[in-house]
């Protein structure tokens, strides 16, 4: 509870948790930063720090051997993540909206299904997928990614849009009528302003589980043709035949997790609200 | 006001109502012919591929071999192995996730105000972590050759990866990492909502700190813990991006999505993967229909209705 | 400004279960109509029809005599004022109240900052105007939903519950804030309520709805004076009227207290009336017999009983005094409780008694009344019985002549400011 002053004993507890929590957090984090500004002697010396800063790791993944993987990987992911959100976010706000603004029999059965999709191992959709995808062409392309991306990310989008929609106040709608809106107006004026926050929150956890994504990355690609970043990493190698590609590896992993945190640096408190609405609300 | 707006149960449907009915299917018709698409097509064909005796690598040999497959994959030891190790780090994982999300959450509730918001954020953290990244760290930390850990814990020589137990501890520990924060939100939000004015009179009526907890607090927060857990238990059962990366399913730490995926994806053993697939979406299913009639977790409030 | 007539109006839902049912109500220019009924009376329903936000089944409604039932809401040039504000979370204070004037489109932005500064002033916003709606309290954005309704010249205003949400103390002076208001601007105004004291005060005319039926549309004085039956003399004045059993034998009639004259007024009504009979009686019409002189007692009708408990509320006190009624009866006061949306344990009159009464709980006491003041209704149909319609009509008259009398001086005192 918050009381109004705060007594030494209490501050240095605090300052204690927030360390301890701090250090959990970041360790890992800190841990593969430093690890991506080792030069390449530096990799196998044992320790947590390197011992000169080195942004050797960066130029071989941008422009040097590993480049060839990288580069493409990374556009692919945020080609395909953007296009797998976005077309999960339409189709998620039709549905969101229907289920929390009309009431008509199967609502209930569209968002159990949402649930239970959202549950399905990718596994089980991976086998069969890899089948049909080789036997169609879609191997190894964006489309064949972009398609199964969408059991990733649009249940997730359905269930935190309702639950967002849910809150929007509609009889607003009905208000702006009596103030003199056409339906349209009271739509693009009241409805999309209250509305949009939510479809933006929607938009980036969708991206984040799209981009988090390796099982379908690894399965169904097999060139840089469509092979999104996760999956790359996997396939790195190091300088030479016998050196350790831990080093690409980790700055690799370093720029492709640098936006994730950012966005989530600037919209914590939306994310938050949206991973916990979606799930839990009493 | 109370006026009723919408008609009685039993009536007649009304024009505006088949109007609702429409609309309303026409708008959510998109999303479940993609929702069906991409999960009832994929796991109906798996279970036909599943009966087959089939190799990509020889397609022209495939024969119908009526459930044989799961014969093989049943009578094999390395499937219940494996099945175990999954159950393992599923139950230690989600375990020490619940407490330790639970603690997490605790802190976030009383933080003080200046510490509030920075805790959130740094917990936040692990979250926007890519799964194969942390697992690359957590790998990384504890490699031969690359790993810090080794010269910390004044054992060099050590391979983490090289045994079982060592190598489950250290791909827990990453799944661990990654996943606490997500449930301790799941928690504080349940926390967040036990009314303040419950706990003042759990006070007043004399109850320690551990009774409100244990009476008050836990009592009032089953459900989203019982949500929680649900999801954390599906989740951690399918794990397999930290196993790829860190062991490659050496040492006996292959998980059943693990399997699955080596049968089909790197043996193409379609049928025979496909069997395991099959199996593992039975004891998917299996654990939410436990959760859902044992535990009774009503899913309407994970809906947020 | 606008007349808004209403005629023959039915709402039925899907069910065809009829929510208003033939409802006519003539609404004139400038006049302040109540819409007041316990809850599932229709009243908001028959409010959202004439706004538009419900479609009419049946029936027409005219606005300035033009047909209106098919026009959208925003053809209907009607402001409204919902139970809950509706203010819109994500815009300030002043665009709130410039938004219908914006979507008007012919206002400059000159205009529209005059407009809105004026109806700012008139509620007292003036400081609010850049906050948004959370950041307000109840009273606040209460008064951000009524400069919403007057910044623009609307025809009429509609009021849905708007007070319900605020504690009695602000509820008392935002009253007395929309009655002022009211007879200022002199625009025709519905209002809907369940709270018969604010269809008392603020109205010109109460339209008393039961089940999505209209019972009576009168002045408040005539309401409150001639009701036209049970479930509109129980539902009006605070305590409510007493309701008590009485049987007509000889002339007299018998009730749980001992013998009540009957009236000259009413020997005639009684005549094809049946036997047993409900008698209602105002709480304040009581007064303790022991504090009158002899010769005003002699006019008056008194009745036994024994107080059971007593509320002393300074300027008076208020008596209870059980009776049992009969098995016949009880079930039609049970009734019409229910229709009341009341919860009443036990049969009991209600005396509101001068404070200079000495008399205490477990006293017998003589309470006097005036013998007209007994309504007597008909228990199986509900009617009065006793109504005057004389003297209604006088009523109407009178009140209608001072509604015109102060609207004449309200626009008087206007111009002469403007």
């Amino acid at each position: 509870m918050d009381t109004g002053k705060l007594t030494t004993g209490r501050k240095i507890l605090w300052a204690v948790v927030s360390v301890l929590v701090a250090v959990y957090a970041l360790f890992p984090v800190v841990w593969i930063i430093s690890l991506s500004l080792k030069s390449p002697s530096d990799v196998g010396n044992q320790q947590f720090w390197p011992t000169a800063v080195s942004w050797e790791n960066y130029e071989l993944i941008f422009t040097g051997q590993a480049s060839e993987l990288f580069v493409p990987a990374l556009i692919n992911s945020i080609g395909i993540c953007l296009i797998a959100t976005a077309i999960a976010v339409v189709l998620a706000t039709l549905t969101a909206y229907a289920v929390s603004r009309l009431d008509f029999p199967g609502k209930k059965f569209i968002l159990t299904m949402a649930l239970g999709v959202s549950i399905f191992p990718v596994i089980s959709i991976v086998t069969p997928l890899f089948n049909l995808w080789s036997r169609i062409g879609l191997y190894d392309t964006w489309l064949g990614l972009i398609i199964p991306y969408l059991s990733l990310t649009l249940p997730i989008s359905i269930w935190t849009l309702a639950a967002f929609f849910r809150q929007i106040p509609w009889e607003l709608e009905q208000a702006a009528q009596v103030d003199g809106a056409t339906s349209w107006q009271a739509f693009r004026k009241v409805i999309v302003p209250l509305a949009s926050p939510g479809v933006f929150t929607t938009a980036i956890i969708a991206f984040f589980i799209a981009w988090n994504d390796f099982l379908y990355g690894i399965s169904l690609t097999s060139t840089s043709a469509a092979r999104p970043v996760p999956a790359a990493l996997s396939f790195f190698t190091g300088a030479s035949q016998f050196e350790e590609p831990a080093g690409a590896i980790a700055a690799a992993a370093i720029v492709v997790t640098i936006p994730v945190v950012v966005l989530v640096l600037l919209f914590q408190r939306q994310i938050v609200a949206g991973l916990t609405s979606g799930a839990v609300k009493g | 006001m109370s006026t009723t707006t919408k008609p009685a149960p039993g009536a007649r449907t009304s024009d505006r109502a088949r109007d609702e009915t429409r609309m309303g299917w026409l708008l959510s018709g998109p999303a479940v012919l993609v929702l069906l698409a991409v999960t009832a097509y994929p796991i109906l064909q798996a279970f036909y591929q599943s009966l087959f005796n089939y190799r990509l690598t020889d397609p022209d040999a495939r024969y119908f071999n009526w459930g044989y497959n799961y014969v093989v994959v049943l009578g094999d030891p390395q499937w219940w192995q494996t099945l175990g190790f999954t159950l393992l780090v599923t139950v230690f994982t989600v375990a020490i996730e619940l407490v330790l999300g639970f603690a997490l959450a605790l802190v976030m509730l009383n933080a003080v105000r200046t510490v509030r918001p920075w805790l959130r954020t740094v917990i936040l953290i692990p979250y926007g972590i890519i799964t194969v990244v942390s697992a690359f760290s957590w790998k990384y930390a504890f490699d031969l050759g690359t790993g810090f850990v080794g010269a910390w814990t004044g054992n060099p020589g050590f391979d983490w990866f090289g045994d079982f137990w060592t190598a489950f501890l250290v791909i827990s520990a990453a799944e661990i990492w990654k996943t606490t924060p997500f449930i301790s939100l799941l928690l504080l939000a349940g926390l967040a909502q036990i009314p303040g004015d419950m706990l003042e009179a759990a006070k007043v009526d004399g109850a320690t700190w551990w009774q409100r907890m244990t009476k008050v607090i836990l009592p009032n927060m089953t459900a989203s813990i019982m949500v929680a857990l649900l999801f954390r238990t599906l989740d951690a059962f399918r794990i397999f991006d930290s196993v790829f990366v860190m062991t490659s399913g050496a040492q006996g730490t292959a998980t059943v999505s693990f399997l699955a995926y080596a049968q089909t994806i790197s043996q193409l053993q379609v049928g025979l993967g496909s069997a395991v697939s099959v199996l593992l979406f039975a004891c998917v299913a299996l654990i939410c229909f436990i959760f859902i009639k044992l535990f009774r977790v009503d899913l309407s409030r994970a809906r947020g209705e | 400004m606008a007349e808004i007539n209403l005629s023959r109006i039915v709402k039925k839902y899907g069910d065809g279960f009829p929510a208003v049912n033939d409802v006519s109500l003539r609404i004139a220019d400038g006049e302040f109509v109540i819409l007041v009924g316990p809850s599932g009376s229709g009243k908001s329903t028959l409010l959202r029809m004439i706004v538009g936000l419900e479609d009419i089944t049946d029936g027409e409604l005219t606005i300035d005599g033009e047909r209106a039932n098919e026009k959208a809401p925003r053809d209907r040039g009607l402001a409204m004022v919902f139970q809950n504000y509706a203010l819109y979370p994500h815009m300030t204070v002043f665009e709130n109240i410039a938004f219908p004037l914006r979507l008007a489109k012919d206002l400059g932005e000159e205009e529209i900052r005059r407009k809105v500064e004026q109806a700012a002033s008139m509620l007292e916003l003036g400081e609010h105007l850049e906050r948004k709606p959370a950041n307000l309290s109840g009273g606040q954005r209460q008064r951000v939903a009524m400069g919403r309704a007057i910044v623009r010249d609307a025809k009429a205003f509609l009021f849905d519950e708007p007070l319900s949400n605020l504690d009695a103390k602000l509820r008392g002076q935002m009253r007395t804030e929309i009655a002022r208001m009211q007879r200022r601007l002199g625009t025709t105004t519905v209002y809907v309520t369940h709270d018969q004291t604010e269809a008392m005060t603020l109205g010109d005319k109460v339209a008393v709805l039961k089940r999505g039926e209209l019972q009576q549309y009168a002045s408040p004085q005539e309401l409150y004076d001639e009701p036209i039956n049970l479930f509109v003399a129980g539902f009006i004045g605070s305590p409510p009227m007493n309701f008590i059993p009485v049987r007509n034998q000889d002339g007299v009639l018998h009730s749980p207290f001992g013998p009540i004259p009957v009236t000259a007024r009413d020997e005639a009504a009684l005549a094809e009336a049946p036997e047993l009979l409900i008698a209602g009686i105002r709480p304040e019409a009581f007064e303790d017999a022991a504090l009158l002189d002899d010769a005003t007692r002699q006019d008056r009708a008194v009745i036994s009983a024994t107080v059971d408990v007593t509320e002393w509320l300074g300027n008076e006190v208020y008596a209870y005094l059980p009776f049992e009624a009969d098995a016949e009866v009880s079930q039609a006061l049970a009734e019409l409780d229910r229709d009341l949306d009341g919860e009443s344990l036990r049969t009991q009159v209600v005396a509101a008694l001068d404070s200079r009464t000495r008399i205490g709980a477990g006293d017998a006491v003589d309470l006097a009344f005036v013998p007209e003041s007994v309504k007597l209704f008909d228990p199986r149909t509900g009617r009065n019985l006793s109504r005057d319609d004389e003297n209604a009509a006088r009523i109407a008259e009178r009140s209608e002549a001072a509604r015109q009398q102060a609207l004449e001086r309200a626009r008087e005192q206007h111009s002469g400011a403007a």
